[in-house]
């Protein structure tokens, strides 16, 4: 395959948008057109040689402004093998009020003759400024507790693969749980968003200092137990504890939070025999989850992480075909 | 100084109950007369199909002086009163270094005669460098003219500190002006607590941290009797807590801004950061109850909170961008699509809420009305003249302002000041 298989939508239907920057202003059409075009990317992974030539010559910059190793490798690894050129960008520190300010940044870099700027801040809402003020496309790899389109995405495939419905990526009669720091979490929002949109049922699971009742204007079930939801779910997502973000202390111990909220081997056999069990990393062991099930025949999690480069090669793929069709 | 006739405006002075056509007479800075002139002598303004009104009056604007000159000088703030039909305006002391001595207070006046624009009285700060842990130098300020207290852009979160703040304050016969948070809560907060700062992923800011802060207040001075002021109220349950103190005959004081009157936290949806200010845009349901409060009385002032700041500085992520935006400029236009458009309140309601209201707030005498032998302050306004806000029109140093291309009807078209016209649109008619 030189370029990724022509991917069948019906004649009306064309990838329209030129950034993704969250899973809440996609159509469950457009979503399931990057599903599928992940799809068709994902067995160059597995040839001898790893690449396509759908991007050769362009350039895509990850612009990361809070430290990541896994999502910007994944990203770097995506670009790589679509044969773009990869730039990267990483930038500590926050900006100041009397510094260059996160659009003068990405404007610089633009200015470079940069085709896609994939960004990460710790800032909710970067992304999208950054799309309004530059010309090249913006994927966004997380912002803040706002969103983080392609883990939601890789998530969502992921689902759709381990419960045999690749074909049309409907994921209607599923329950999925997420369970965890859903307040704090960009992982959340864009797993709620996309598993709605392809039909499926989202129950949220976390302490309420960590899981407010506003959760339930997206349309979730709220519990702040875990135990009562055990038999019902298909998917558990156990979100990881983001110490870093908690600004007060928001339970009150690390044995208590493993203990009530924790996915242990005892509430493993409570469960659905075929239950899929996923982790967005990295995994506090012991913490949302313990070893025996993390690394367990129901654990997708490393599989996650291999769908995530087909997905975001799709987003990579999409994005700058839109741009050039602009 | 030769004397000015404006004639034939529908001239209301709330202070004293009047709402006729008349003549206003202004003479030596001072209001010589009202009624009908057939002769004026000096010049004269027609101000047909206008109202004449005490010049208007703002306790709540931030003219960053010293300090911070980059976002407004008391120069350009002072000409963003003028041009939006404000005479008097009372400065904040939340500038660098605050105004928390006597002789920052007379900095203020210094700059303000300089700029020989409009009225600026200075509030000074309860607490030294506004910390919240000792008092300001209350009585030294109070002597070199300040008109109130506040430690604005933040509560004294201290009980006991604000209790001795009320009891100082008190003596001055000044009141003492609350930015109602309680800052336990609204720690890392960029907008109101809500639905949608949990889809847009920010911190939050919940309405009982101001309700909080008000109810603690009102019991404390309870006993101590104080005249205290809420500035920049935003929620329902605030103005609850303020009729019922009211009602027992407390004496509270409330102001609100056009923003709050105007737009709910809805206007944060795509991180725009014109929308991010603290107290934060709240609710619909807020907005009512709000409408409520001013209709009922229970809110007395309308304040702007003119919080200018550079447009590097709005250009930041929405988290760490300033809170505040500029309100000289439009605000009366925007008081009238919030309050007359609307029906909630008439005229001479409004313009008593923009006038004499506040000049009894802060002991401003000879300000906020048109009786005879007070300053000759006047705000021309023409009610029906409709336009499109366009920020780059502000005379503030500052563009930050989320009302940029909103239609509008009424506007000042003169602003006098102590009997000299500051400012005079084309519309209206000189002779």
């Amino acid at each position: 395959m030189s370029a990724p298989a022509k991917v069948k939508d019906g004649p009306e239907y064309a990838w329209p948008h030129p950034h993704v920057i969250g899973l809440e202003t996609l159509s469950a059409d457009d979503i399931r057109h990057i599903l599928r075009t992940a799809r068709g990317f994902a067995d160059v992974s597995t040839r001898s040689v790893k690449k396509v030539p759908a991007l050769r010559g362009k350039v895509v910059v990850n612009l990361f402004f809070e430290p990541s190793t896994r999502t910007k490798s994944s990203f770097y690894l995506a670009a790589s093998r679509l044969s773009a050129d990869v730039l990267d960008f990483s930038s500590g520190s926050s900006s100041l009020s009397k510094g260059e300010t996160v659009v003068d940044t990405a404007k610089n870099i633009e200015a470079m003759g940069v085709d896609v700027i994939v960004v990460r801040h710790k800032e909710s809402g970067v992304p999208k400024m950054l799309a309004e003020a530059v010309d090249c496309a913006v994927v966004n790899a997380g912002d803040g507790a706002h969103e983080h389109p392609t883990q939601g995405l890789l998530d969502l495939y992921t689902i759709a693969q381990r419960t045999g419905r690749t074909d049309t990526f409907d994921l209607s009669g599923l329950t999925v749980a997420i369970v965890g720091d859903i307040q704090h979490s960009r992982v959340a929002r864009s797993n709620i968003y996309g598993l709605q949109k392809l039909g499926a049922k989202v129950l949220l699971v976390g302490p309420p200092t960590l899981l407010p009742g506003t959760f339930e204007s997206f349309g979730c079930e709220v519990h702040h137990t875990f135990d009562p939801v055990l038999e019902r779910v298909d998917v558990v997502n156990m979100l990881r504890v983001q110490f870093e973000r908690i600004t007060s202390q928001a339970f009150p111990s690390v044995r208590e939070y493993a203990s009530v909220y924790g996915l242990t081997t005892q509430r493993m056999k409570r469960m659905k025999k075929d239950v899929v069990v996923m982790h967005p990393g990295p995994i506090n062991r012991g913490l949302e989850i313990e070893s025996a099930v993390a690394d367990g025949p129901n654990s997708a999690i490393l599989q996650q992480v291999t769908n995530g480069l087909a997905v975001r090669m799709a987003v990579l793929y999409l994005v700058h075909g839109a741009k050039h069709a602009e | 100084m030769a004397s000015l006739t404006i004639k034939n405006g529908r001239v209301i002075d709330p202070a004293s109950g009047l709402d006729e056509k008349t003549d206003v007479v202004l003479s030596r800075g001072k209001v010589e007369k009202i009624g009908k002139v057939s002769k004026p002598s000096g010049k004269v303004i027609d101000a047909s199909g206008c109202i004449v009104a005490p010049g208007l009056i703002d306790v709540h604007v931030h003219f960053r002086e010293p300090g911070q000159e980059e976002k407004e000088t008391i120069e350009t703030g002072a000409a963003s009163a003028v041009n939006g039909g404000f005479t008097t305006v009372c400065c904040m002391p939340n500038t660098r270094p605050a105004l928390d001595d006597d002789g920052r207070i007379e900095f203020v006046y210094t700059q303000a005669a300089k700029a020989n624009l409009c009225n600026v009285y200075p509030v000074g700060a309860i607490t030294k460098e506004r910390k919240g842990e000792e008092l300001a130098e209350i009585g030294l300020m109070a002597k070199a003219g300040a008109v109130a207290f506040s430690d604005d852009g933040i509560a004294v979160a201290s009980a006991s500190v604000m209790s001795k703040a009320l009891k100082y304050v008190k003596q001055t016969g000044l009141p003492i002006m609350q930015h109602c948070e309680e800052p336990s809560l609204t720690g890392g907060a960029a907008m109101n607590a809500g639905p949608i700062a949990t889809r847009l992923g920010l911190g939050g800011w919940p309405a009982v941290a101001e309700e909080l802060i008000i109810q603690r207040d009102v019991m404390l001075n309870a006993s101590i009797g104080c005249r205290y002021h809420i500035q920049h109220m935003t929620t329902a349950g605030g103005v609850d807590i303020v009729r019922r103190a009211r009602k027992a005959g407390q004496p509270v004081t409330a102001e609100v801004s056009p923003h709050h009157l105007l737009l709910t936290d809805e206007a944060c949806s795509g991180y725009d950061t014109h929308a991010k200010m603290n107290p934060p845009l709240r609710t619909k349901d807020d907005i009512k109850a709000l409408l409520k409060g001013v209709k009922d009385g229970v809110i007395t002032v309308l304040a702007t909170d003119h919080a200018p700041h550079t447009r590097e500085e709005k250009e930041l992520e929405f988290a760490n961008a300033p809170f505040g935006i500029i309100g000289l400029d439009c605000a009366l236009s925007l008081y009238i699509k919030a309050l007359i458009d609307t029906g909630t309140i008439d005229w001479p309601q409004l313009l008593a809420m923009m006038t004499i209201n506040g000049a009894e707030l802060c002991n401003l005498e000879g300000k906020g009305t048109l009786a005879p032998g007070a300053d000759a302050d006047v705000t021309i306004i023409d009610p029906n003249e409709s336009y499109t806000i366009d920020v780059n029109d502000f005379a503030s140093k500052s563009r930050n302002c989320p009302f940029n291309g909103w239609n509008v009807t009424g506007r000042a078209i003169a602003t006098i000041v102590g009997g000299s016209v500051k400012m005079q649109r084309e519309a209206a008619r000189s002779k």
